[in-house]
């Protein structure tokens, strides 16, 4: 569904992501990980089109650059970790807009799944009694579950999710995954997420590229990539060792 | 959402559109020479339907003088205001207008370098400075744009602010050169650069309104793409607004009335500032509300702010600008004080 081939993405003479290179199957949940600065989110920023980069992107066969965004945001749905808004827009206005790419030519006005599908983006997220309230007064995990609501909205093909569990409380974590992973179990879907906690990684990952200083240090399925081994490398730090201490503190006496 | 916008509906417009006509009628009747409501009335009734108008009424006033007025004071407030909306959602910043982009400054250049010369275009019936004016906003945008493509080829929004910022300084810097050169002309370039609309007639109307059937249309087109943008424009990018091209045809638009309207009206202060942020108050942030309701309320504004230049020191008329100044800047600290003390 997804192939990179050899992207580099450069900010003046400093190098973000360096000749990356991997593919994503429908029915793949990949997850991004790697420390800080290792370029994540820039590389779905290039996939999603925010920053130009050098190499290939194909989307379904087709290079992503020549996709219209309409039809682009009618295959892929990308939630970002910098969401804020500066005007008192409903929660419901803010999740009709996902609808845009399905009513955005001239003619094109009637979306006669756009309702429905809005209101199963509104349930889906534990939104429909917040609908109508503005999202200035918000929390930062009811925000995320707003712009993730547009994005379900949007009913893409593939999504990306740049840190999906930002502000969400261990429960809505929980949940929101458990909603991805029952999302992606439809045909002819995929997923592509930025995680930094790496147990999250673990459980609903099938694949993962590992990434360092903008270079690819391992890919492939999940179980081989976020090895002891592997980690220590990257991390410079026994994250096993590390995960095993803290979830020792939660053995009962 | 606030209790009057969860009021809003189309009986808003209904009482918009009433508060738009009395507005204009009020303002035709009063002057430096009252002119009673019937004859008004009659006047406007007979000539609409082509009947005759009975002897003893002003004619000349109201249909020379006056109408043609008020219809260009409405336009160019609506324009500016439509325009303010517009720039507030597209840039996502409340403190822009119309003259963020340095269009207006642009315009205004135009207009006092036509005046300090003495610029004339003989049988274009509107006189060498609107078309210097109208000539110069476009340059400014082209330059502009230019600017800030090249420092960044994404036309991001903070480096097209920058730049128009950075412009207006630039023409109002030259402006003031000019003025200092040419000291006979300080007068009447002063007073066009704090804006006047007497002596506009309806040949200045027609193009106003085909500027706001043209640019006013291709901004309520986009008014969904405004609503994405104002949410944020990676946002925008990400449910499929080709955010380049909307936000140039939105430039675009709006450059072109804010030229036409400095062109024929004078660059005036906080229209397009402060009217949106009371269209707000009514309508809620959603631009196909908000984008109609800046249009009337703008308009209202206007009417009014011109009817107190021409009668507050009757015979001497002020400069509209600085009413709109005047007044803008009271609503603004207003409105600033009353939302803040809501939070």
């Amino acid at each position: 569904m997804l192939k990179t081939e050899h992207v580099t993405v450069r900010y003046g003479e400093h190098t973000v992501v360096d000749d990356l290179s991997f593919t994503l199957q429908e029915g793949q949940w990949l997850m991004l990980v790697g420390p800080n600065g290792a370029g994540k989110s820039t590389l779905i920023e290039a996939i999603a089109q925010g920053v130009p980069y050098t190499g290939r992107i194909q989307l379904s066969g087709d290079d992503i650059r020549r996709i219209r965004p309409a039809q682009l945001a009618q295959q892929l749905g990308v939630l970002s970790q910098r969401n804020t808004v500066g005007y008192a827009y409903t929660v419901e206005e803010v999740v009709n807009l996902g609808r845009y790419a399905h009513t955005s030519g001239i003619f094109s006005r009637q979306d006669k799944d756009g309702q429905a599908q809005v209101e199963q983006a509104l349930s889906l997220t534990g939104l429909t009694a917040l609908r109508h309230a503005s999202v200035l007064t918000l929390s930062g995990g009811e925000l995320q579950r707003v712009f993730l609501a547009q994005v379900f909205a949007q009913n893409p093909r593939l999504l990306i999710l740049d840190e999906p569990a930002n502000h969400l409380d261990l429960v809505y974590q929980k949940h929101i995954f458990s909603l991805i992973s029952d999302w992606l179990r439809q045909p002819g879907r995929a997923v592509l997420s930025v995680v930094h906690d790496l147990s999250l990684a673990r459980r609903y990952g099938t694949h993962a590229v590992l990434m360092d200083q903008g270079r690819c240090a391992a890919q492939g399925a999940i179980a081989t990539v976020l090895t002891p081994e592997a980690l220590q490398q990257v991390y410079g730090l026994d994250v096993y060792a590390w995960m095993n201490e803290m979830l020792g503190q939660w053995k009962k006496p | 959402m606030n209790k009057l916008a969860e009021r809003f509906s189309w009986k808003t417009y209904v009482l918009f559109t009433l508060a738009l006509l009395t507005a204009m009628v009020l303002c035709i009747c009063m002057g430096s020479v009252s002119i009673p409501l019937g004859d008004t009335l009659t006047a406007l009734w007979n000539t609409l339907w082509g009947l005759e108008i009975p002897a003893g009424i002003s004619r000349n006033i109201i249909l020379n003088v006056r109408l043609p007025r008020v219809i260009n004071v409405a336009l160019v407030g609506a324009a500016l205001s439509l325009c303010g909306a517009a720039m507030q959602g597209l840039l996502r910043n409340p403190l822009a207008d119309g003259s963020t982009l340095g269009v207006s400054s642009g315009a205004s250049l135009g207009a006092v370098i036509a005046l300090a010369l003495g610029v004339s275009m003989p049988g274009t019936g509107f006189g060498g400075t609107m078309l210097m004016a109208m000539g110069f906003a476009f340059l400014s945008l082209l330059l502009i744009l230019s600017l800030a493509y090249a420092l960044d080829r994404s036309l991001s929004t903070s480096s097209i602010i920058l730049i128009g910022v950075i412009f207006s300084m630039f023409a109002s810097s030259l402006i003031n050169l000019i003025i200092s050169f040419s000291p006979e002309h300080i007068k009447s370039v002063t007073f066009w650069t704090m804006g006047s609309l007497s002596g506009t007639n309806y040949s200045h109307a027609g193009i106003l309104a085909l500027a706001l059937l043209l640019c006013g249309g291709v901004i309520l087109r986009c008014s969904r793409e405004l609503n994405a943008f104002a949410i944020g424009e990676d946002n925008a990018r990400h449910i499929g607004v080709n955010v380049r091209r909307v936000k140039l045809l939105i430039l675009a638009a709006v450059s072109i009335l804010i030229g036409v309207s400095v062109s024929i009206a004078g660059t005036i202060g906080f229209v397009g500032l402060v009217m949106p942020h009371m269209a707000r108050m009514l309508t809620g942030p959603n631009h196909q509300r908000l984008l109609p309701a800046s249009m009337f309320s703008g308009a209202i504004f206007l009417l009014l702010a011109d009817l107190v230049s021409r009668t507050l020191l009757s015979p001497v008329e002020l400069p509209i600008g600085v009413v709109t100044s005047l007044v803008g800047a009271a609503a603004f600290i207003a409105i600033l004080y009353r939302t803040r003390k809501a939070r």
